[in-house]
């Protein structure tokens, strides 16, 4: 198979700073508080309607308000870069049902399993990260070149 | 001051998603069409991201408290399920279709994204729909 690279947008330097700061933030969550920075785990723990016990309701209501204020942090400074979201809305839904559903089966997404479970060096991690990956070169080329709905 | 740690860490985590290029869907399906014009920019996301974790995970290893006196968790499951290959596999799906995961969907929420809220409130159907089928039978 023929690989083309976008070489005009590619940007290796910002993707490796945003990780370094995502990985600071990973390792400051476990250092100081023990828990696992896991978007999935915390967003479905907070919203677990089985899981009664209050307490640790509170970290996660807090780390995700964080999360969910960064964008308005950051445009205190330079204004955001873009969030070009091409899907419709129809599509959204799915992949939003699929995103929700397979993050509580595989227990973690990107950040749990591909940051901190592979950090932690965890096989069970190694094989969410492989499964993940591979399903997602393998639909996006069914969805944009075999399908052609992109 | 823990409560502070803590929100501080979730503001630092968007701000690198943000950086990274993550929360723009369009350059995350650039990152999976390997089959089109190919940008793999966002693999350098991991790399930084397990380079600086990997430390914090090594510094906590043979501890079970925080200096909060929090107990630390770590998931101590090792068996590998069935349901951790397809849940894993059913998330890059939706992964690749919209071009979010949690986090950056979060982010773009935040950011006023009303596609970004049809995501993340179908996002929230779904993890309730997974836990109302397979875990209250558990219990």
């Amino acid at each position: 198979m023929h690989i083309t690279i976008y070489w005009q947008n590619l940007t290796p330097g910002a993707s490796l700073l945003g990780g370094i700061l995502i990985g600071l933030a990973s390792a400051i969550l476990v250092i100081f508080r023990g828990k696992i920075a896991g978007i999935s785990g915390i967003l479905g723990g907070l919203i677990d309607l089985h899981n009664s016990a209050n307490s640790h309701r509170l970290w996660r209501g807090l780390f995700l308000i964080g999360l969910v204020g960064s964008s308005s942090v950051y445009q205190l400074f330079a204004p955001l870069p873009p969030s070009n979201i091409s899907a419709s809305f129809g599509t959204l839904i799915v992949a939003g049902l699929l995103v929700g559903f397979g993050t509580r089966m595989g227990s973690g997404c990107t950040s749990g399993h591909g940051i901190c479970g592979l950090s932690r060096l965890s096989l069970r991690s190694l094989i969410a990260t492989i499964s993940f990956m591979f399903s997602g070169f393998v639909v996006c080329f069914l969805f944009l070149h075999v399908l052609r709905m992109g | 001051m823990k409560n502070i740690i803590t929100f501080l860490t979730g503001l630092i985590f968007g701000l690198g998603l943000i950086i990274s290029g993550m929360t723009n869907p369009d350059k995350v399906i650039r990152f999976l069409d390997i089959g089109g014009i190919w940008d793999p920019s966002l693999i350098f996301v991991m790399f930084g991201g397990i380079a600086v974790a990997i430390v914090g995970f090594k510094f906590v290893q043979n501890k079970s408290q925080t200096v909060f006196d929090d107990t630390i968790h770590l998931p101590r499951t090792t068996h590998l399920s069935k349901e951790l290959v397809i849940g894993s596999m059913l998330f890059g799906a939706g992964w690749a279709l919209a071009g979010f995961c949690p986090g950056p969907a979060l982010v773009a929420f935040g950011a006023g994204h009303k596609k970004a809220f049809i995501f993340v409130m179908a996002m929230i159907v779904g993890m309730t729909i997974h836990d109302h089928l397979f875990k209250a039978s558990k219990k």
